[in-house]
């Protein structure tokens, strides 16, 4: 009896030590980053660091607001792309569908969402940056193409995030618009939407997270300056993209400046998260 | 609006996702599987055949090794979750806080992670293991989230049909809660799989773009603290130098086929697990 009760409790600890590891990865990522990025931030001057137009590391200068505009625009472009024909797809897929294609496109949906992005990446850099580049002026290497791939890459998230979002509005909701006289259409557009709403705010959320820290696919097909891109077709640096390009070589303040912009990158993902629960325990109360 | 417009909006959205998917799997087999040829699978990497096979290896060892710890830890943590902790309490939602956190964060912040502890602070290096560790970090969360669902889904008559001959908590918990959660907990493990397998950027600055084979052979256990580079980096580090472009292409069809496949299966699980549902 004694020994099963000592079993009892080993495995109880056991399975609570796991547990606690994520919590132990989350402050080692924490601390490790903070700590080697921190220094360098102080260094350089918060707001130097922030606002700071030249990213010139030979020359000790370090602004990354290029690089946040970047991101921005880089995330806004894939937005405007992904997000209406992701939400239109899993309208699709959710209420219009025959099963016959519904059966074929699913799993389509979810090869999308498997395809490394390196394999998007080198797409783009074979297809999208010569297309651009023979229809328009500029060498290809563009915001364009950058926004052009990130959106079809977050399509898959927000494809199932919001058909799972339409799939969970209850049935009699489309019923009832149906016995009031709405068509198909508008039971769908007017009743169904609006309720999975927040759902659906919600795979646009995480549509943005994917977007803000996706790394090679940009890398390949962006152009790469560190400056703030005048138009569609000038060429964008974006958070990621300066991490992976220079930590290869960098040392001291140039290292900790990348680790400062990974930091940045950072605390811009955990709002964004913050965003995401805020929406999720809304559309749950509601 | 009217319903028309919108209708045909639908449909013009889910055209153009098709398209986009066929575009890229079209495209990248018109253009790989012509250049898949036997040199590219021969067992030396040199710079003239530009062979993807000690890539491919290093892969399956690399997603091997991050998935045996990743993998125990997990499922653990998940039973934890599920049959041990009062939900709701402090520590349950501390947990599902990091793990919601893990999975928000980009690769690129693990990669750099990586780089700080693995590779400097531990003293590792550029080698496989300070990927490998970097990796399962990445695919815990995966592994938790989907291990938790499902034993969820197992049924409470199973537990309570354990406790009832006798067994206590941890023998009811591994001999009949566990094996009907196990094709869930499959499919969450080929999940984590197949993000190991398209990893690039999480890396290039832990695990390095050696293009050869750690020399287990050779060095038995030391072998983890060589640098390779797995097939996605390998894939990248031929996009960037762009003088190989077939043979990128080909190894794209390999990368691709390896998704598919990974894709299948977690299909096949998914039918099984449903119709043993029914």
């Amino acid at each position: 009896m004694r020994q099963s009760s000592f079993k009892e409790t080993a495995a109880r600890i056991c399975f609570m030590a796991a547990a606690a590891l994520s919590i132990v990865a989350v402050a080692l990522i924490c601390i490790f980053l903070f700590a080697n990025g921190i220094p360098a931030l102080a260094e350089i001057g918060l707001p130097e660091f922030l606002l700071g137009q030249t990213w010139k590391p030979t020359a000790d200068e370090f602004g990354i607001f290029p690089m946040i505009i970047g991101s921005i625009y880089v995330t806004v472009g894939a937005i405007i792309i992904g997000v209406p024909a992701g939400i239109f797809t899993a309208i699709y897929l959710s209420r219009f569908a025959s099963k016959g294609i519904a059966r074929i496109l699913r799993p389509g949906i979810e090869l999308l969402a498997g395809i490394p992005s390196v394999v998007y990446g080198f797409f783009a850099l074979m297809v999208v940056v010569p297309l651009i580049r023979t229809t328009l002026p500029g060498n290809g290497f563009s915001l364009l193409a950058a926004a052009l791939i990130l959106g079809i890459m977050i399509l898959p998230t927000i494809i199932t995030v919001s058909k799972s979002a339409l799939d969970a509005v209850p049935k009699n909701y489309y019923e009832g618009a149906l016995a009031l006289g709405a068509t198909h259409e508008r039971a769908v557009f007017r009743i169904m939407v609006p309720a999975a709403f927040s759902g659906i705010m919600a795979a646009v959320v995480l549509g943005i997270g994917r977007a803000l820290g996706e790394t090679m696919a940009v890398v390949m097909v962006a152009g790469n300056q560190p400056v703030i891109p005048e138009s569609l077709l000038s060429g964008v640096r974006t958070l990621t993209a300066n991490i992976v390009l220079e930590m290869g070589y960098a040392a001291d303040l140039h290292k900790g400046a990348l680790i400062a912009t990974g930091v940045v990158l950072f605390v811009l993902i955990m709002l964004i998260s913050l965003l995401f629960a805020a929406i999720k325990k809304r559309g749950e109360k509601s | 609006m009217s319903s028309k417009l919108l209708k045909f909006c639908t449909y013009a959205g889910a055209t153009l996702s098709a398209l986009a998917l066929v575009s890229i799997v079209g495209y990248i087999l018109i253009q790989g599987v012509p250049h898949l040829s036997l040199s590219l699978f021969a067992w030396e990497y040199t710079s003239e055949n530009v062979s993807l096979m000690p890539a491919l290896i290093s892969t399956l060892i690399m997603a091997g090794l991050s998935l045996v710890m990743a993998v125990p830890v997990g499922v653990a943590s998940a039973i934890y979750l599920v049959e041990y902790a009062r939900p709701n309490s402090r520590f349950v939602r501390i947990v599902r806080i990091t793990t919601e956190t893990l999975q928000g964060i980009p690769s690129i912040i693990y990669g750099l992670f990586g780089l700080l502890f693995f590779t400097t602070a531990l003293g590792w290096g550029l080698s496989l293991l300070s990927g490998a560790c970097t990796l399962a970090i990445m695919v815990l969360p995966v592994i938790m989230r989907t291990t938790e669902e499902a034993l969820m889904a197992v049924p409470q008559s199973l537990r309570q049909g354990g406790f009832a001959l006798g067994a206590g908590r941890v023998r009811t918990v591994l001999h009949c809660v566990l094996p009907s959660a196990l094709p869930g907990i499959l499919g969450g493990v080929l999940l984590a799989l197949g993000r190991c397998v398209g990893e690039v950027a999480a890396l290039l600055f832990t695990a390095g773009t050696v293009a050869q084979i750690p020399n287990f052979g050779g060095e038995g256990i030391f072998a983890l603290f060589e640098s390779c580079r797995t097939l996605a980096v390998h894939m990248y580090v031929l996009a960037s130098e762009g003088l190989h472009l077939g043979e990128t292409y080909a190894t794209s069809v390999v990368l691709l086929v390896m998704v598919v496949v990974l894709n299948m299966i977690t299909h096949a699980v998914a039918k099984k697990l449903s119709k043993e549902r029914l």
